[in-house]
């Protein structure tokens, strides 16, 4: 689960970490409130920053400065009325606007091929990982984390000397880099990122620069959310589709794709190679759905219900290989379901595995058209589609 | 011969008096796969699987009582990482985690201790594996039917579940038997490999070729194809990667494929099995013929 950078913001601030004095308005006035709040303290400039879920708001107007109370106001209007790749800006983070002497990238994240926990630390910051990882692959310094310490201060040091930071700036970045590993831990995310950390001028301090998290971007463990309901609530229902919404909660995993023929699969797996084999066979998906192992009539019917509220649909795939799933109860969650559906769509389906037999059976006498091989399954799929106008 | 689980295996259930634990168990048995004790904490001195395996309260107990060398984990996502890392520090060595679900960090704790005592885990989120036996009987570890195999020389290993066992439904099909079956789980960290299991199958004689079932993120298949394309010449090897009509991005963060320096699609895992020897199948149903197009001949 992705959360906001003020949600970020926050995390960090509560393990003790440097981030600007911040705050989140809903409204243009609320906006102002801070700005005046920053403004009275000293702030010269502000930044407002439309918080939504996605990459490159910058690029589509959501992140803009302003040098007054009354531009502050004005501004956040425009960015509250903005709608970036078609999620609504419900909220703004206002800011005071820092003098940036140069950036670093800081991230944690779970890394599959150490097993572990991978701190990565770059001197190009601002850029995306991605570039710089393509550009100056030697640029970005890498520690694996401690499997049950943490990032040891060795490994935090090293990371520091590696990017080229001394004295008072190194200190610092070590108290940052072991924090966003703890962050990490204690809030069981896949990924906590600082990008910018930030070396801005700080004329009170030793040597005169110090550092500060600027923007933060963290992903929670969706396997983990039960035991941290506190963080579980920062879940952004805007950006959650409804039909989206309705498949998290009957544990069903769906992605919506732009094609036609529906799919419902069990297992991750099966399911991405009956998306290959519809493809194969010419047509073109209208989602991804995995119904999980030992679904139980009503959350096939749940299914269904999920595949149908696609206007995009034309034909409907079902491929289940039984083994903890029972092929009858999804022929029986078929045949509820179909009593209930308001929109007739033609179906193909095919059930092997466990109980196949018995599944066979209820599926001739619903008068449903079957396949017996999964490239038949999708054949025919794609046929039915092309009949109703899909492709 | 075969790998990992046969006639020598004694194995403890964790979760056994659980549903789930209980059910999969009794398929196990019926299989033919020795079942020598369970363990649920508070549960010891009761007997599962109708009245026949005793319930233990630790592993390390089950362990001493019993001689049990291998363990099977349904133990619920919550308590599923300090199971294995239970089995490990009580001394089995080879532990298999069914449960789906378990919180990535919880993982990266548990998968140390497995390290640190020698273990070897597979999973977790992982079907088991099977070695099939003559007469629907054979040794089986996990969830897999039964019912799909045949016994013979193929090893087969898959990150999937139900897609394993449309492949191996198909080599069943087609007279290929199947020397193990082994799924080593979908979740972004596991205990065993592809790679590690490519070792294991190229140690084991009685595998004579391998079906290698991939799908899109992470780089194991990439690094799999690597190691057998300089150590498994000799075999005959097929695979099949599902994720080919996947939309890029929805299910991995860039971070992630950074880190491992591929960007996890399908196309570049097919082109790294390609070079390395493998013939790659575009449905699970081809991967019989490819078999017998990349040179294996039936016994």
């Amino acid at each position: 689960m992705k959360i906001h950078e003020a949600e970020a913001r926050e995390l960090l601030a509560r393990a003790g970490l440097p981030v600007p004095d911040a705050d989140v308005a809903t409204t243009a006035a609320g906006a102002r409130a801070i700005a005046e709040r920053l403004f009275a303290a000293g702030v010269p400039q502000v930044v407002i920053k439309a918080q939504v879920l996605v990459g490159g708001r910058g690029k589509a107007g959501g992140v803009k400065l302003a040098a007054s109370a009354a531009e502050a106001e004005t501004t956040a209007a425009a960015i509250l009325a903005l709608t970036i790749k078609d999620l609504p800006v419900r909220r703004v983070l206002v800011a005071p606007a820092a003098t940036i002497v140069r950036e670093i990238y800081l991230a944690a994240l779970i890394d599959r091929t150490t097993r572990g926990v991978l701190v990565m630390a770059s001197a190009a910051g601002g850029m995306e990982i991605e570039e710089v990882a393509a550009k100056d692959p030697a640029a970005i310094v890498r520690e694996v984390a401690h499997p049950h310490g943490g990032l040891l201060p060795f490994q935090a040091r090293r990371l520091g000397f590696g990017i080229g930071l001394r004295g008072e700036l190194l200190k610092q970045f070590c108290l940052i880099a072991t924090g966003l590993v703890k962050i990490a831990r204690e809030s069981d995310a896949d990924l906590v990122e600082v990008n910018p950390l930030a070396v801005v001028p700080a004329p009170e301090t030793p040597g005169g620069e110090r550092l500060i998290c600027l923007d933060a971007k963290v992903t929670l463990d969706d396997s983990a959310l039960d035991r941290h309901p506190d963080l579980a609530a920062w879940r952004d229902a805007d950006s959650e589709d409804p039909i989206d919404r309705e498949a998290r909660e009957q544990g069903i995993s769906y992605i919506r794709l732009d094609g036609s023929i529906g799919c419902m699969v069990n297992g991750a797996g099966l399911a991405m190679t009956t998306l290959d084999l519809v493809t194969r066979a010419g047509g073109t998906p209208a989602n991804f759905l995995d119904i999980g192992g030992g679904a139980r009539a009503d959350k096939v019917a749940a299914a269904m219900r999920i595949i149908l509220a696609d206007a995009g649909v034309k034909a409907i795939l079902v491929n289940i290989f039984g083994g903890i799933t029972r092929g009858d109860e999804v022929a029986k969650g078929l045949i509820e379901a179909r009593a209930q559906q308001d929109r007739v769509v033609p179906m193909v389906v095919r059930i092997v595995g466990t109980n196949a037999a018995e599944a066979a059976v209820l599926l001739r006498e619903g008068g449903f058209e079957t396949a017996t091989s999964l490239d038949e399954a999708a054949e025919k799929a794609v046929a039915l589609a092309a009949a109703g106008g899909g492709k | 011969m075969s790998i990992l689980v046969d006639q020598h295996t004694r194995l403890v259930v964790q979760g056994l008096t659980g549903r789930e634990g209980g059910f999969h168990a009794g398929q196990m048995a019926a299989y033919g796969t020795k079942i020598v004790a369970g363990v649920t904490p508070g549960r010891g001195g009761e007997f599962g699987l109708d009245g026949t395996v005793p319930v233990f309260d630790t592993v390390r107990e089950a362990v001493e009582k019993t001689n049990a060398n291998t363990s099977c984990i349904f133990v619920p996502a919550a308590g599923a990482a300090d199971a294995i890392a239970e089995a490990a520090a009580s001394g089995i060595k080879t532990i298999f985690c069914i449960t789906e679900g378990i919180p990535v960090h919880d993982m990266v704790g548990a998968l140390a201790v497995v390290q640190q005592h020698g273990a070897r885990l597979i999973g977790p989120n992982c079907p088991g594996a099977t070695t099939p036996g003559v007469g629907g009987l054979g040794a089986k570890i996990g969830i897999i039917p039964a019912s799909i195999h045949l016994p013979g020389d193929v090893g087969v290993v898959s990150r999937s579940g139900t897609l394993t066992y449309e492949a191996v439904q198909s080599m069943t099909d087609a007279g290929i038997g199947q020397s193990t079956c082994l799924g080593i789980g979908g979740d972004p960290i596991i205990g065993t490999t592809f790679r590690d299991a490519l070792e294991l199958f190229a140690a084991d004689p009685a595998t004579r070729a391998l079906v290698l079932i991939g799908e899109i993120g992470g780089s194991a298949e990439e690094e799999a194809a690597a190691w057998a394309g300089e150590h498994l010449k000799h075999l005959p090897r097929v695979a099949f990667i599902a994720g080919r009509a996947a939309p890029e991005g929805r299910r991995m963060g860039h971070a992630g494929a950074i880190v491992s320096g591929a960007s996890g699609r399908a196309v570049d895992k097919i082109a790294a099995l390609e070079a390395a020897g493998f013939k790659v199948a575009g449905s699970p149903t081809e991967l019989p013929r490819l078999l017998i197009e990349a040179g294996y001949t039936k016994r």
